[in-house]
């Protein structure tokens, strides 16, 4: 059913560390990695090895600029994948039925064999977080790798989505951002987490950590402001060096 | 927004064939016969080849049928069956009019009204994408449901209906034009409210996550060179509203409304080629690429 539950259970999410994100893309290549050989259609590439190769990808890594007002500028990496969001645009359009939002946990999903690849719930989705598989023609999106959250056959480390598990970093953090006692809520509070495009109405769960404020750098010599000032009228060998340079061309 | 062929040919095709449909519904005095064959048929190749054409830019066509499940909450999915009970309503009073020499009011006030309905959908389904501003907007209903209804008196030889519906069209086709504009300067989203960054300084796309192109960057963030734009819509304009105005006021005979409809139909084209390839998307922010997308780059 394409109407969007009323109420979730949890709001089962990702919290992304700007701060910390290094921009290795090792969350894109286990994302891919466990998203081809388990739940749903292989992530398919077309032309891998010719000159235009596309494939589907559910989670993919931009890189920014932000100048400040002063000082230098700083690049953040930025991780974007599906914001499973409250109100999700993307289910409501679906005409069959394959998008849905599930009401115990709040994961966006798309039943794949009722899918037939309109491309509509892409085009109402502002974040780009969903992708035509260019094999098997169906909608492909990021499951929140609920193949593996609630697995009992894998070790119990194991039970989070793989870009998470998988991140060197530590940037990448999963829980219910719904329970406000949360790992991942309290790390939101804490560190002004944003949310993307707020405007646009979707009520994204994922929320993004603001890179920290850069430290001041140090005045390196703390006695240099006691010395005296530099001489301008200088004497003796120096002052004649000086004087003969400056008197060259 | 990326032009598929195949959404712009059912757009145009199935707007005409629903806009001759709703003329020859709610006529109170409708052709009888063969005349009444010819138009039906006409209309209805146009509506069914429209819908036929639409599941060609599907994945799975096969399942197509699954469409009909989701009408409490998808415009497309409403589409499907209005399109489906306009063209079942329209089919026993089309056989009233061609073998039994029979108006019947019934299905064909419920025909002409669904007729209208499908199209009102169609245009629905671009109005609720909040994604693309110029969509977003009272600019598609008014346009889908002109261009069928103008095209419509013009394709059931409606002279005097179609000599002031055409002009009109034009006028709201303008008037949309510029308010899309508008529409689309004044959305709030922009590379700071995606990034969520804006608080920290200026921010710009400094590497793309994919060194190609992706299913993103093809369906939705469409580039093409600016400028074509104004000859294109002043080419439109002149196929759509003024050729076939000019051909209708001439001494009428009935061979002048045939290129008149082609010419409007050509012009229909370009108009919703336009309307597509103009859309900006505003995923195209996160690819620092909004500014050169929808005919923007010169």
């Amino acid at each position: 059913m394409t109407s969007l539950p009323s109420h979730t259970e949890r709001s089962l999410g990702l919290v992304i560390d700007l701060d910390t994100c290094v921009g290795c893309h090792a969350c894109v290549t286990a994302c891919k990695g466990w998203n081809t050989e388990n739940y749903g259609a292989p992530l398919a590439d077309a032309d891998a090895y010719g000159p235009n190769p596309v494939g589907s990808f559910l989670n993919r890594i931009h890189s920014y600029e932000i100048q400040p007002a002063t000082g230098p500028a700083q690049v953040v990496h930025f991780p974007k994948s599906c914001l499973h969001c409250a109100d999700a645009p993307c289910v409501t359009v679906c005409p069959t039925g394959a998008s849905y939002k599930r009401a115990e946990d709040g994961i966006v999903l798309v039943n794949e064999s009722d899918c037939i690849g309109c491309g509509l719930c892409a085009w109402a989705c502002p974040y780009g977080a969903r992708e035509m598989d260019p094999e098997e023609q169906v909608m492909k999106k990021c499951t929140l790798c609920v193949d593996r959250i609630y697995n009992e056959n894998l070790p119990e480390e194991d039970r989070q989505p793989a870009c998470v598990r998988t991140c060197p970093a530590g940037a990448r953090h999963f829980g219910d951002l719904s329970d406000p006692e949360s790992d991942v809520s309290r790390l939101v509070a804490e560190r002004g987490g944003i949310e993307l495009m707020p405007e646009q109405g979707t009520a994204p769960v994922n929320r993004y950590l603001p890179p920290r404020p850069k430290d001041e750098v140090p005045e390196l010599d703390v006695l240099a402001p006691f010395l005296e000032p530099v001489a301008e009228d200088s004497k003796g060998f120096v002052g004649w060096l000086d004087r003969t340079l400056s008197t060259l061309p | 927004m990326h032009p598929a062929p195949s959404i712009i040919l059912f757009t145009t095709l199935s707007g005409l064939g629903f806009g001759m449909l709703a003329f020859l519904g709610l006529d109170p005095v409708p052709p009888m016969g063969w005349s009444a064959f010819a138009f039906l048929f006409v209309a209805y190749s146009l509506a069914v080849s429209g819908l036929l054409a639409s599941t060609f830019h599907l994945g799975h066509p096969e399942r197509a049928l699954k469409a009909f499940t989701q009408w409490r909450s998808s415009w497309l999915s409403r589409e499907a069956w209005v399109s489906l009970l306009a063209l079942s309503a329209m089919a026993p009073y089309g056989i009233g009019l061609v073998f039994l020499d029979q108006a019947w009011r019934v299905p064909g006030v419920a025909g002409g009204v669904l007729s209208v309905a499908t199209v009102f959908a169609t245009s629905m389904i671009y109005l609720q994408m909040r994604t693309v501003p110029r969509w977003n907007h009272w600019s598609p209903p008014a346009l889908f449901l002109g261009f069928a209804l103008a095209g419509g008196a013009l394709m059931t030889g409606r002279v005097s209906v179609a000599l002031w519906a055409l002009p009109l069209l034009g006028v709201v086709q303008v008037a949309a034009w510029i308010d899309q504009e508008r529409r689309e300067k004044a959305t709030e989203t922009d590379l700071a409210t995606a990034t969520g960054l804006g608080h920290v300084g200026r921010v710009r796309a400094f590497e793309s996550p994919h060194t190609g192109e992706s299913y993103l960057t093809r369906e939705m963030v469409f580039q093409v060179a600016r400028r074509h734009a104004l000859a294109l819509k002043v080419a439109s304009v002149l196929l759509f509203t003024v050729i076939p105005v000019v051909l209708l006021l001439l001494p009428f005979t009935h061979f002048l409304v045939v290129p008149a409809a082609a010419s409007h139909l050509l012009g229909a084209l370009i108009q919703r080629w336009l309307f597509f390839a103009e859309a900006r998307h505003v995923v195209a922010q996160y690819y620092g690429r909004w500014d050169m997308t929808g005919m923007r780059r010169g």
